[in-house]
């Protein structure tokens, strides 16, 4: 187990790139503590599998080192950094039964056959496969292979880090939630870093402690999933996490107030001028309440469409001609004459995209 | 109006499709909801035409086209996989289907254009489709199903394999989109979530066989067995045995709780109760007399921001709960979680529903 | 998968129904006709009833050749099979080297079969080709008219020389298929490059190999340009295979009733013999996909 920092990394797939200043990666200074566990989320192409291989070592970066502890492994292979990968599509192999499968990489150690046998029995136990440690791995299913890939890492018990490459991909629904908590517990107990790739921020949320939210090749926050919900850095990890995701209005500043198509929002503990290019107000949809028109600090909206997801609904909205998304709980009435109310404690001012206030607290 | 008439499909002795039914109506919206190998593909292929069912007849505008292939019929189809011509530009591809038809140069024109337009494609209609992202691969795809002027729209768990964040965008735009069109749209997909986004009309699939087939927040509330409650619930539905006596349920571990109203008339028996994620509550102390209690051990938990998921073990059953905020608990920790027996669903021993969720439902 | 039914169909079918009838079948129950009858010229044919088989399958000449053409398939799958995997592995996966690699690889295969004889014929003569030469010269005693054995070298050379290049191809589109995730996990798994071979590459490659086998051993089976070209079957009848003999017999002895029966027994070993293959491999190499359990 170790300690993963990634200092000041940068990569452009081809020489020509590096030179056009197209960089898949740009400047990654971060560190990911023994036995946490971390997502990187993203959308497709902010570099996050990128970034994955690089710690894998399947990547050299073309500036920068990344330490295992204190030592430099930037250019180690992946077989030197003792490292243990799961990957978006199953991979296992085909002719050999599951035990063989998770023996595998333990025999390639020259681990003493008994050890093996101890270890891999253990961990078909742990992996619940253990009524088909005889049976050919390629009959399996898409989630039983996944698991073997899983127990395949784990069985080295003194791998430095698990990496997952979007390994819930080829997952049904049903088998994506057990899968998740399985994962989430088999890290409690190996007490393992894990470094965890997705675009879904349900799971990157559900299993991470700590989640970096990559964009464009560049980290633009690191937080648990606590901070990232309630006090986005960026407008982008405002939209991108949560679902919907924040509402982001377009507002000017006067005197500890924000106008809001034409409507005054006040902001609590926020006094002075604000000017810059581009201001923003963001408040989540679960912060938006849906009343009648008429109450005190309620702003009249037309309502589009109401989406009912079964546990909530979802309200859409134009207030002025600003879209505003609220969230209202199962049971709970959407008048028809709406005005839409902003909780206080959840507003937060965005300047060209990045945070600068933000209400009931420091930015 | 396409009419399934006990349509089923066996290959080589293996029932793929089992007695199917259905009626779907012209610019109506169909989710098709169940797992992999449900046999939601099996069935759109049966409806499209690609293969002929074994048993039964499909009945289209009151003409039977039962084994016409589908090239005599004005099907479109869209996959999992982003499926285009890859020699062609992303105009040529979203043409090629009217090319076919021999429609007049400026009709396939201002065809196009539009549908690029309801797509966002506009930008990138020189580009041959090995040049965008995966999301506008799809949308290229999309947009070819949109200007054929189907009279049967089949997408095949069209967003799939996109980004989350990109998901739910289409997902907001597609009913509007092909609301205008007229034409019979089936949507297939394996989340509970998207079929509830989506609306229109759910049926759920489960091993073949149609279990219920109506508006979508309908079939959501009131499943008529077991097996379409356990499909359409994401996460999973928790399923508790039970035996009623007098006006009580009991259960394991200590679970009693009165029956609520509507459940009170049902004869003493063995029962099993259903009850959602979200209808779990964690901590309140407001000890209202209508809520029964669960105890538990906290077995993982799992932040989203917004919302926790606990997943507790109670002797062999785990369960889960989707409760609001954020709860850090320990795993080991015993906790009490209360429900309100009027959202439970109540299913018989031969696994129908006796009573459904009773909470009557907002405006 | 069931197809719906088409009338139209027919029209597609039916010119290559013909085709085949006139180019296969005609001509085979031709042959079936032969086999079972005897002719003193003059067009007067007789009932032999099973005579011409019997004689064939008694006869020692008969035996020697079907030896020879075992041996020689069995010489020609053990050395181009394991060489064609070998060079398919060594091959580049991707830049600029692949279609240069693949073309090289395409050229004997472009060659027709008798041109190929004529060209190792005169490679390999001793007095004037430029193998055959250098061979002569580096003091060995070579000569494939005269030795047998020399002959029999010339002939396997000249064929894994020819047809390796179809194992690469199949072996290398076999390889190339395998994504790159699988080599990722056995790195990091810490798998040898022995053990990449045998649980990732040679699994992923069973069908393609099996392909590769089978085409191998028919072609191998019923060799007969080259050795008919380079040394005509001999020296004595050390080379004469099956399907030379055949020859042999059907024009040159004009012995049209047993050499009609023994074409039939060849057609028949061949099937056999590919089927059995074929049987075999898919048990051991490739295993039924099973449908994928609780879902």
């Amino acid at each position: 187990m170790a300690r993963i920092r990634l200092d000041h990394i940068r990569h452009a797939y081809t020489p020509e790139l590096a030179r056009a200043g197209n960089f898949a990666l740009n400047n990654i200074d971060t560190a990911f503590e023994d036995g946490g566990a971390y997502a990187l989320l993203g959308p497709s192409g902010c570099g996050k599998t990128t970034l994955l291989n690089i710690i894998s070592g399947l990547l050299t970066p073309s500036e920068g080192h990344v330490y295992f502890d204190r030592t430099d492994v930037t250019l180690l292979t992946p077989e030197a950094r003792n490292i243990a990968q799961v990957f978006q599509f199953p991979v296992i192999y085909d002719t050999m039964t599951v035990a063989e499968n998770l023996a595998f990489p333990l025999k390639n150690r020259k681990v003493e056959a008994r050890e093996i046998e101890r270890r891999v029995a253990d961990m078909l136990k742990r992996i619940g496969l253990a009524d088909k440690a005889g049976r050919k791995a390629r009959g399996l299913t898409a989630d039983e292979k996944q698991k073997i890939s899983l127990g395949r890492g784990l069985v080295r018990s003194d791998v430095n880090a698990i990496l997952f490459d979007e390994p819930l991909t080829v997952i049904d629904p049903h088998m994506k939630w057990q899968l998740r908590s399985e994962l989430k517990q088999l890290h409690r107990e190996f007490e393992m870093t894990m470094v965890y790739v997705t675009h879904d921020q349900t799971e990157a949320l559900t299993f991470a402690d700590k989640v970096v939210v990559m964009y464009d090749g560049e980290v633009v926050q690191i937080g648990t999933p606590e901070e990232l919900f309630e006090r986005p850095q960026h407008t982008f990890v405002g939209y991108f996490i949560g679902s919907p995701g924040m509402n982001v209005l377009p507002c000017r500043i006067e005197g500890g107030e924000a106008i809001v198509a034409g409507e005054r929002v006040a902001l609590p503990g926020h006094s002075g001028e604000r000017r810059s290019e581009k201001t923003e107000l963001g408040i989540r949809p679960e912060f938006v309440g849906v009343v009648e028109r008429g109450q005190p600090g309620a702003m009249p909206v037309t309502i589009e469409k109401v989406e009912d997801i079964g546990s909530e609904r979802i309200v859409r909205a134009r207030l002025g001609g600003e879209r505003v998304t609220a969230i209202v709980r199962e049971g709970a009435s959407v008048p028809g004459d709406a005005a839409v109310t902003f909780d206080p404690n959840a507003l937060n001012l965005y300047e060209n995209s990045r945070l600068v206030a933000r209400s009931g607290g420091a930015a | 109006m396409l009419e399934l008439k006990s349509v089923g499909k066996s290959v080589g002795g293996e029932t793929h499709i089992r007695d199917v039914s259905l009626e779907l109506t012209r610019g109506s919206l169909n989710v098709l909801l169940g797992p992999t190998l449900s046999g939601k593909t099996s069935l759109m292929r049966l409806m499209a035409g690609l293969d002929a069912p074994t048993s039964g007849t499909i009945v289209m505008d009151g003409k039977d086209v039962t084994g016409v292939p589908v090239r005599q019929r004005n099907v479109a189809m869209v996959y999992q996989q982003f499926i285009n011509y890859p020699a062609l530009t992303v105009y040529e591809n979203i043409a090629s289907p009217l090319r076919i038809q021999k429609r007049p140069k400026a009709e396939i024109d201002e065809k196009v254009r539009k549908a690029a337009a309801l797509m966002k494609l506009t930008d990138f209609l020189d580009r041959t489709p090995l040049n965008l992202s995966g999301g506008q691969q799809q949308r290229t795809a999309l947009a070819r199903a949109l200007v054929k002027d189907a009279e049967l729209v089949l997408l095949d768990e069209p967003l799939a394999n996109l980004d989350y964040k990109l998901r739910e965008e289409l997902r907001e735009e597609l009913p509007k989109l092909f609301a205008e069109t007229g034409a019979i749209f089936v949507y297939a997909t394996t989340e509970p979530h998207e079929a509830l986004l989506l609306g229109g009309r759910t049926a759920t699939l489960s091993e073949g066989r149609i279990t219920q087939f109506g508006e979508t927040a309908e079939v959501y509330r009131e499943p008529r067995d077991i097996v379409t409650a356990r499909t359409f619930s994401d996460p999973p539905l928790n399923i508790l045995p039970v035996e009623k006596r007098d006006e009580e349920f009991h259960g394991r571990e200590g679970l009693r709780f009165r029956a609520s109203d509507g459940q009170r008339s049902l004869p003493d028996g063995s029962y099993k109760i259903g009850i959602r994620p979200h209808h779990l509550s964690f901590g309140t102390s407001e000890a209202s007399d209508g809520l029964a209690h669960l105890d538990a051990v906290i077995a993982i938990s799992e932040v989203t921001g917004s919302q926790s998921f606990i997943h507790a073990d109670r002797g062999e059953n785990r369960i889960v709960a989707l409760v609001h905020g954020v709860r850090r608990v320990e795993p080991g920790d015993r906790i009490q979680l209360s429900f309100d027996p009027a959202n439970c669903l109540v299913f018989g021993e031969d696994g129908q529903t006796a009573a459904a969720a009773t909470r009557p439902l907002a405006a | 998968m069931e197809k719906t039914w088409n009338n139209k169909a027919w029209f597609f079918v039916t010119p290559v129904l013909v085709l085949v009838a006139i180019s296969a079948v005609i001509p085979l129950m031709t042959v079936v006709n032969y086999a079972f009858q005897d002719t003193f010229g003059n067009n007067a044919f007789f009932w032999a009833g099973t005579s011409w088989f019997e004689e064939v399958l008694t006869s020692e000449r008969f035996h020697s050749a079907l030896v020879r053409n075992l041996i020689f398939s069995g010489i020609i799958l053990a050395i181009e099979v394991p060489l064609g995997i070998l060079v398919a592995l060594a091959m580049p996966r991707k830049g600029f080297w692949v279609p240069v690699c693949l073309v090289l690889m395409a050229l004997p295969l472009l060659i027709p079969w008798n041109v190929v004889g004529t060209i190792w014929q005169v490679f390999a003569r001793t007095d004037i080709g430029l193998l055959g030469a250098t061979v002569s010269g580096l003091g060995i005693d070579y000569n494939y008219v005269q030795n047998p054995l020399d002959a029999w070298i010339t002939v396997v050379v000249m064929d894994v020389w020819h047809w390796t290049s179809l194992v690469v191809l199949l072996c290398y589109a076999g390889l190339v298929s395998i994504p790159d995730a699988y080599y990722q996990a056995a790195k990091i798994d810490g798998a040898s490059r022995w053990a990449v071979f045998r649980y990732i590459q040679l699994p992923k490659m069973g069908r393609v190999l099996l392909i590769a086998v089978l085409l191998r051993f028919m072609d191998s089976f019923m060799i007969y340009t080259e050795p008919f070209v380079v040394t005509g079957g001999g020296p004595g009848n050390s080379t004469t295979f099956l399907s030379i003999d055949l020859v042999k017999l059907a024009i040159g002895q004009f012995n049209l009733g047993e050499a009609a029966a023994m074409s039939l027994i060849y057609f028949l070993i061949i099937l056999t013999l590919s089927y059995v293959f074929y049987t075999v491999m898919t048990n051991v190499g490739v295993e039924k996909p099973q449908k994928g359990g609780d879902a």
